[in-house]
């Protein structure tokens, strides 16, 4: 597993014939969207960079509700996810706002490590009003050039691809999940880098998750995050026990029962043959390669997605049983459900309907080729139904309450 | 084969999982197990709603319920073959 160009099989990805087309960064990384991110280092900053993003058309504000106080370890996951958010490769350039300029400066100089264009601006002596002017000339002159920036053919095993599922039901162990496990089963091995996470919900599924590890060095590793996450939350918080909120109202509904049925449903995500190869911190981007991972995150959609994206992943697949409406402001987020009664209800929100395998009709290899179409085409720029209807769910992950 | 009204998982599962919508008391229904395709006969004694489980066979309180050749729980009451299975009659031992 040295360098990138091994996959977590020891393989070398091949030249495939599946290709994409996308913007390749000055770090060498391919983006799918193009965006000129207007990025609040604090809540006090959201007014600033809604009125940039409003001054200059196709500029995109992601307001966020944190950024003052944090610390420690919290303090640490909030600059990574922020400075990670400005540098997927998805984002063409970037300016950042905050009311000081010192921490400003910190994501501006985390976000320049790629070699992007990135300018910060702190509104502290400055007031909102020449602050907003400053920084709108600033990005308008970003997405001016951000628009005439070529694309070019790349092949898959430069795509990065996340994957997290909501409003699970048990289709989605039938059908939705187990079509994204067939994709990665087809990917992983082109030297696609992959990533699941939701550590609360593999719970009931945790003897299942450690063996999928590359290595037994691995799964130790993964059973200690899933282990901390067992003593340090659910023990040290809990009023009675998860069975309120694991499985949800949602999933109960949708016909899952135990938290053990919705984790065994949740890890058909990762297919029959690939293994993890290493176990990331939120935000945290891969380091060993091509190959799946592992994100400690949270099960709530918006707070995965938004980790994942931090740590450079650039499409997202999401599986769906009762109908999760989540997008991202900066990754298209690809919704697939095996649930006919999502489809008849809420077809605006599919992408994807593989409800034929519930029929009989569609075999999981058939669900999992029609995915890695529909991946392919969202690269090549068909928006997702999450992005057509303006869904831009950014939330930060909180450990813990500010100072 | 005509589309089934459930599928299971695997061979040593004993609950179902209903995929059409409006299933009623009464219905003799195909089932499909998912891991070889094998198809069975079951009589639904319940209405059962889309995506809700349906006992394979008498399942006693205090039995291990299966899905996915896993144990997902126990039964916390006498489950009849056909019945509704949900958390009404089926908990985690976890907690």
């Amino acid at each position: 597993m040295n360098g990138n160009k091994r996959n977590g099989n020891g393989k070398k990805p091949g030249k495939s014939n599946l290709h994409f087309s996308g913007w390749r960064r000055e770090n060498g990384r391919v983006g799918v969207r193009n965006h000129v991110v207007i990025l609040p280092l604090d809540d006090l900053s959201n007014a600033a960079c809604e009125s940039v993003a409003h001054n200059v058309k196709g500029t995109l504000a992601i307001p966020h509700a944190y950024g003052r106080l944090q610390f420690g370890e919290d303090l640490e996951l909030f600059f990574r996810t922020l400075i990670g958010t400005g540098s997927n490769p998805n984002v063409a350039a970037c300016v950042v706002i905050g009311i000081e300029e010192g921490w400003t400066q910190r994501v501006v100089d985390g976000i320049k490590k790629t070699g992007k264009p990135v300018t910060g601006f702190g509104i502290e002596l400055n007031g909102d009003i020449a602050t907003i002017a400053k920084a709108s000339r600033v990005a308008k002159d970003y997405l001016q050039w951000a628009s005439e920036l070529p694309k070019e053919e790349c092949d898959i095993s430069e795509l990065w691809v996340s994957t997290k599922c909501g409003e699970s039901d048990t289709t989605t162990g039938l059908a939705s999940c187990p079509t994204v496990g067939n994709m990665y089963d087809k990917l992983i091995p082109q030297g696609v880098y992959g990533v699941f996470g939701e550590t609360s919900e593999i719970t009931g599924g945790e003897h299942i998750a450690k063996a999928r590890a590359i290595n037994e060095k691995v799964g130790e590793k993964w059973y200690k995050v899933w282990k901390a996450y067992q003593d340090d939350v659910i023990e040290a918080h809990k009023t009675d026990d998860l069975s309120d909120s694991q499985p949800t109202k949602g999933n109960i509904a949708g016909g899952l029962t135990t938290i053990e049925e919705k984790a065994l449903g949740n890890l058909e995500k990762i297919g029959r043959q690939c293994r993890y190869i290493d176990v990331l911190e939120p935000a945290e981007a891969p380091a060993k390669g091509a190959g799946l991972y592992y994100m400690d995150t949270s099960s709530a959609a918006a707070e995965c997605v938004t980790l994942m994206a931090a740590a450079g992943y650039v499409v997202h697949t999401f599986p769906t049983g009762q109908g999760n409406i989540i997008g991202n402001p900066i990754v298209p987020v690809i919704k697939i459900t095996g649930n006919p009664r999502t489809v008849r209800t809420m077809s605006e929100h599919v992408d994807l309907d593989v409800s034929g395998i519930l029929r009989r009709e569609m075999t999981i290899p058939e669900a999992g080729d029609a995915l890695i179409e529909m991946v392919l085409r969202t690269a090549n720029g068909r928006l997702t139904a999450a992005e057509a209807l303006g869904h831009r769910e950014f939330v930060l992950t909180k450990l813990y309450r500010s100072a | 084969m005509s589309a089934p009204q459930l599928l299971v998982h695997e061979k040593k599962d004993t609950v179902g999982v209903v995929v059409v919508e409006g299933l009623k008391a009464g219905t003799e229904m195909t089932a499909v197990v998912t891991a070889d395709n094998s198809a069975f006969k079951l009589k639904a004694t319940m209405d059962v709603p889309i995506g809700h489980k349906v006992a394979l066979t008498d399942i006693r309180k205090g039995d291990t319920v299966w899905k996915y050749g896993q144990d997902i729980g126990k039964a916390v009451a006498d489950i009849g073959k056909g019945e509704h299975v949900h958390i009404h009659n089926l908990r985690t031992k976890r907690w």
